[in-house]
């Protein structure tokens, strides 16, 4: 990292020379950049896959050229391991595609995206077994060793390597796609694939052999930055944002506007390290903003065809519950708030985070399922929630009962500022801005220490007396819990819900009568960021703390899997997917340390044996049977 | 009473002239068909008046209004109602809830939060749906309707507006031949009892010369000939373009 110079003395040369630098020194950074993401889009572009594991690829790159280069010792060792690492894990990338990702073409992209999330957790676990927690510093690369004098400054030649590297392989790219038959059928499947079928190409080995050259470039990118920066088990979450910004401000699909975007979002790092020390990532944020302002699918990205992101239209009619459903579900709460007379604390509270996430779930179902919002990074309000309701009690020193309102109301402004954003987009553009929203907000409470206590989070975030023991808390969180995702369900069967469903169903006919899709779903968005907050704010008393891991990647996916296993064409089966899913992950984690992995494998299954999803998977099930008792005479 | 008046109307794709200096006027109660070649510029014309597309030159007054530069949603709420070429409706609700979310928004009832959307406006969908025929349809779901039905239901939608500016893009295209004369003399019996103005595109000749009171022929971007439907079918101007040398029409008379 470079640093600025000190004011006194220098002159003004000095800082001209300083800005080059670093200037030249973003330029290098773009580079790797630049080969992730357009890996990604890439393989988008054709298979119309958002590869969440893309991140995880990189990172494996780079442990595999570490390893590699440390072992095949020498000057042509350090290249050669670079290679081949890369090329093992195209061949890696290569196999997953045809084991998992084939299975999901037609399936809705939730799932895809879900797919390669359960890779990403797998795989997070796996280098955690191979290479183990250390950051590893990788070997310098020979030839490269050394430094220029660049107008007065020592300025590393192998980052001007990197800096040719970018554009080379952008004019390798353009002749392999233009130059070569591969090329023209990407092209023309990126156009359309359907057509390129009709014309007896065959797509699956199309589909394969891009998806293993996206993956390389991704790879090669880790493996290139080894000698620049510590390779560590994080790398594929880090990476992964920063790629999706990339990709979202040049513009899905396209290899140019995804090199100028990783130029600007290099050069942004480089230099918001110097204007913002503590939130440099708020400036690419904002750049990003604007982009999507002017130009919604990117620099020089297209308008995306409809998106068949909601995981298909319910195929049972939604109702509010009749006599009968109101009376189990009340039946449901009462027996639940027996639990306490013969639970022990640990369950209690077990039971407790259940309760959480139920209602969490169900904030995001009512997104997705009524609104056909699939979020990526729901968790930014539960953790703006949590946030919110530890920074009143312990800044603003209010009591319990009204922090638990203002974590909701953080929420809420927090969702109404993203989400106004967010729902200018739709399908994938959508589900990356929000993620990208979420690890900025994850950012901002791991960088801004003063006020958010940074990695150590904030601590003795205690309930109210009366709410202290584990009973009462419980009860408390029983009792909000089941009011929420009561009128979680008032809502979506209310006009406001029925016109959030109008324009799921057909946006074209929903604006024609009337309906204003951006400030609908804008608001809806909200709604659901102020319930998921509310979680949030009973979650930061049930545990007495707060950290950052509260608005990341990980739990805004969790909450999607428990859509999922809950069932999307479900009104709230969220919150029953919460019950299954959270019960079983703390029972995983309590038995084994990696339960990434477990999980990640988990979800990979699940995803690959019910690709319509579980309720999708019921109801077909159910309809062969009526159709076999329909056959018999 | 004038409910639509265009002047001049004319938009230009990239050098190309698709729609060139067209003018016409539509009186409350009247039947005016669009019709003419494919790639005459139907469409585009079209979807000006309806604010999808912006015109490149000219005026377009709705009630006296000049609506260019409006959303389709704000011409909507001006009182107009619309139809598309390819019917869309609501697929997860039932045929009824598809009118009451229409209804609901007519009377700015979306935002409320709370109260069972499926109980507003319950008798108002009621007649809606029994005016256009499917009132035994009502508690179907939107999904599994036939497309005929689905274009009277969309014909339903439009309606719940209470408009006074009808705007329909192939109404019965898509539909079994009986359905379609049904379809339009409903449009046309509706039409002149609450006196509203109806556009329509159509590409069915027997819809069109059987309904419409006026017709417009657009040939390449021009209006070519403008008038009741017996001159129309005698202009030579518009046999020679739209119609070849075929008598079939006239012989149909």
């Amino acid at each position: 990292m470079v640093y600025p110079p000190p004011l006194c003395g220098g002159g003004r040369y000095a800082i001209v020379t300083f800005f080059l630098v670093q200037f030249v020194t973003g330029l290098a950074s773009a580079s790797s950049l630049f080969l992730a993401a357009c890996g990604l889009s890439i393989i988008f572009g054709v298979t119309r896959v958002v590869n969440f594991a893309h991140g995880a690829f990189y990172m494996l790159g780079a442990y595999l050229a570490f390893t590699l280069a440390s072992r095949l010792a020498g000057d042509v060792g350090f290249w050669a391991g670079i290679i081949l690492a890369s090329l093992a894990v195209a061949a890696i990338g290569a196999l997953i595609e045809m084991a998992l990702l084939r299975r999901l073409y037609s399936a809705p992209e939730l799932l895809q995206l879900l797919a390669t999330f359960g890779v990403t957790l797998a795989v997070e676990d796996i280098a955690l077994l191979i290479w183990g927690p250390e950051d590893l510093l990788g070997p310098r690369a020979p030839g490269f060793k050394g430094a220029v004098n660049l107008l007065g400054q020592a300025f590393p030649t192998y980052d001007l390597l990197l800096i040719a590297l970018g554009p080379l392989v952008l004019a390798l790219l353009w002749l392999l796609f233009r130059r070569t038959r591969w090329g023209v059928l990407v092209r023309a499947a990126t156009l359309d694939r359907e057509m390129v079928a009709a014309l007896g190409v065959n797509q699956k080995w199309l589909f394969t052999s891009v998806f293993a050259l996206g993956v390389f470039l991704a790879a090669l990118g880790g493996a290139l930055e080894l000698p620049r920066e510590a390779v560590s088990h994080t790398l594929d979450l880090q990476i992964i944002t920063e790629v999706l910004v990339v990709v979202v401000i040049g513009g899905l699909g396209n290899v140019l506007g995804t090199f100028l975007a990783a130029i600007i979002v290099a050069e942004l790092n480089a230099f918001g390290i110097l204007i913002f020390p503590k939130i440099s990532i708020v400036l690419v944020f904002l750049v990003m903003a604007l982009v999507l302002i002017v130009r919604p699918w990117g620099l020089l990205g297209r308008a995306e065809a409809a998106a068949r992101m909601a995981g298909g239209a319910s195929l049972a009619r939604w109702r509010p519950f009749d006599k009968r459903g109101r009376l189990l579900a009340a039946l449901a709460v009462a027996a639940a708030a027996l639990f306490p007379f013969f639970a022990g604390d640990y369950a209690l509270s077990v039971a407790t985070e259940v309760l959480i996430f139920m209602l969490y779930a169900a904030s995001l179902h009512a997104l997705v399922g009524a609104g056909g919002l699939v979020s990526f990074g729901h968790a930014a309000y539960f953790g703006l929630g949590a946030y919110g309701a530890s920074l009143a009690l312990k800044q603003l020193g209010l009591p319990m009962e009204a922090a638990l309102v203002a974590g909701p109301v953080l929420g809420f402004a927090g969702a109404l500022l993203f989400g106004w954003f967010s729902v200018r987009l739709s399908g994938v553009y959508f589900a990356m801005l929000t993620l990208a929203f979420a690890q900025i907000a994850w950012s901002i409470a791991f960088q801004w220490s003063e006020v958010t206590g940074g990695d150590n989070g904030l601590i003795g975030v205690w309930p109210s007396a009366w709410a202290e023991s584990p009973a009462h808390f419980y009860w408390l969180a029983l009792a909000l819990a089941a009011l929420a995702i009561a009128l979680l369900r008032v809502i979506v069967f209310s006009p406001f819900g029925y016109a959030l469903r109008a324009l799921r169903d057909s946006e074209l006919r929903a604006e024609a009568i009337g309906l204003d899709r951006h400030r609908l779903q804008w608001i809806g968005f909200a709604v659901a960021g102020a319930f998921a907050a509310l979680a949030g704010a009973l979650f930061a008393f049930l545990k007495g703390s707060v950290f950052p891991d509260t608005l990341g990647i990980p739990l805004s996916i969790d909450g999607l899997v428990m859509v999922l296993l809950g069932g999307v064409g479900t009104v709230s089966g969220g919150a029953l997917g919460a019950l299954l899913y959270k019960t079983l992950s703390i029972w995983v984690i309590s038995e084994t340390d990696y339960s990434k992995l477990v999980l990640g494998l988990l979800i990979v299954a699940l995803v690959a044996l019910f690709p319509q999803g579980l309720l999708g998977a019921v109801q077909a099930w159910r309809g062969r049977d009526a159709r076999l008792q329909g056959a018999t005479p | 009473m004038k409910v639509l008046a265009v002047e001049n109307l004319g938009k230009t794709y990239s050098g190309f002239e698709a729609v060139k200096a067209v003018s016409f006027s539509l009186q409350a109660g009247e039947i005016l068909a669009l019709i003419g070649p494919n790639g005459a510029g139907k469409s585009t014309c079209f979807n000006m008046i309806n604010g999808q597309v912006t015109p490149s030159r000219g005026a377009i007054e709705i009630f006296g209004r000049n609506v260019v530069g409006l959303t389709p949603r704000a011409i909507w709420r001006l009182g107009v109602g619309r139809t598309f070429q390819v019917a869309a409706a609501f697929a997860s609700m039932s045929v009824a809830e598809n009118v009451q979310i229409a209804l609901l928004s007519h009377h700015r009832r979306q935002w409320r939060l709370a109260g069972w959307a499926a109980r507003f406006y319950v008798d108002e969908a009621a007649s809606l749906l029994s005016l256009v025929g499917m009132k035994e349809q009502a508690k179907r779901s939107c999904g599994e309707l036939a497309y005929g039905d689905l274009k009277r239901l969309e014909f339903a939608l439009a309606l719940a507006n209470e408009p006074r500016l009808l705007l329909m893009d192939e109404p019965t295209a898509g539909m079994a031949p009986k359905e379609r004369g049904a379809l339009m003399a409903l449009v046309a019996k509706i039409a002149r009892e609450r006196k509203i103005g109806v556009l329509f595109t159509e590409h069915d000749m027997d819809a069109v010369f059987a309904y419409a009171d006026r017709i417009l022929v657009l040939n390449r971007g021009a209006l070519i000939a403008e008038g009741p439907p017996a001159a129309v079918r005698a202009d030579p101007d518009v046999q020679a373009v739209y119609l070849g040398a075929g008598t079939l029409y006239g012989a149909a008379s």
